[in-house]
């Protein structure tokens, strides 16, 4: 058919959607799949829940497409709605969340590093190896809320600052502070222990014998 | 200018960003040339947003996208309300 389709723009993609055509809703959220899941994820930390609340995000977008507002992206208003979603479940199911309440508030103590005086590459490869794979995963999740949010949107989803000034409604400053504390806690839990499994092998075989 | 190591770590994730303005990027960079231990931590920062950013950290449920789309399926069947 049509050979210019993939380039259609969201905007004439969601006009066509609301005129009928509902069937191209599913190509509308191919590109968004993965981001709508790792924020429901950043909430509830267990991937059955997050599946689920990806779920509803997606049905209840589509239900509510009529009142998407061209003028935002796309991308912003689902993750609106999938940040919506995991929160009331939350609520919903009661779950005490302690960490939550001890989020920092922003302006409060900066991070220190960890310190160290030389550092060597590890390589991209090492998220192979399961083991770093659930260090990376732990550290993450270990962020206080709000600076999870802004790290997975920035730094692993890849938005820009102003964009996920947008998706999280705070200001770009804030989005700054956020990445900043983000960054360095996780350099400070992750940069030890990184470099701990990247020792060479051999001495790891030595401390298993 | 010279600051001290605390006052570089401030700046680190902006310094990644390539956001800080020319004078305080200047400032760092200065300090970052003679400072091991800031060099380290801007290294290992770097590295460890590379390490998490990576797509196999955080891989999406196998079958997610099928049944995500089964049950798009299902709703775009249903009469709206």
């Amino acid at each position: 058919m049509d050979s210019r389709t993939p380039t259609r723009s969201e905007a004439e993609t969601i006009a066509d959607i609301l005129a009928g055509k509902t069937q191209l809703y599913h190509e509308l959220i191919r590109p968004y799949e993965r981001r709508v899941y790792m924020m429901a994820l950043s909430y509830v930390k267990n991937e059955a829940d997050a599946e689920d609340i990806a779920q509803e995000a997606f049905v209840k977008a589509f239900r509510n497409l009529s009142t998407f507002r061209s003028e935002a992206k796309f991308s912003t208003w689902l993750i609106s709605i999938t940040l919506n979603e995991a929160r009331d479940r939350l609520r919903r199911q009661a779950v005490v969340r302690l960490e939550s309440l001890d989020d920092p508030p922003d302006g409060v103590t900066n991070v220190s590093p960890a310190l160290l005086r030389d550092w060597r590459e590890i390589p991209s490869e090492a998220v192979e190896r399961a083991e770093v794979r659930n260090l990376l995963q732990q550290a993450v999740e270990a962020l206080p809320d709000i600076y999870r949010e802004v790290f997975l949107l920035r730094d692993v989803e890849e938005l820009d600052i102003k964009e996920t000034a947008q998706t999280l409604q705070i200001s770009v400053s804030n989005v700054k502070v956020r990445l900043h504390r983000a960054r360095m806690m996780l350099q400070k839990q992750l940069a030890p222990q990184l470099r701990a499994v990247n020792r060479p092998q051999k001495r790891r075989w030595l401390a298993w014998s | 200018m010279v600051i001290e190591c605390k006052h570089v770590w401030n700046h680190i994730s902006e310094y990644l960003d390539g956001t800080l303005s020319e004078e305080t990027r200047e400032t760092v960079q200065k300090h970052l040339d003679h400072c091991e231990i800031c060099s380290a931590i801007l290294d290992s920062t770097r590295n460890v947003i590379v390490l998490t950013a990576d797509d196999r950290v955080f891989e999406l449920p196998v079958g997610f996208s099928e049944r995500l789309h089964a049950r798009i399926a299902l709703e775009l069947m249903a009469p709206p309300d």
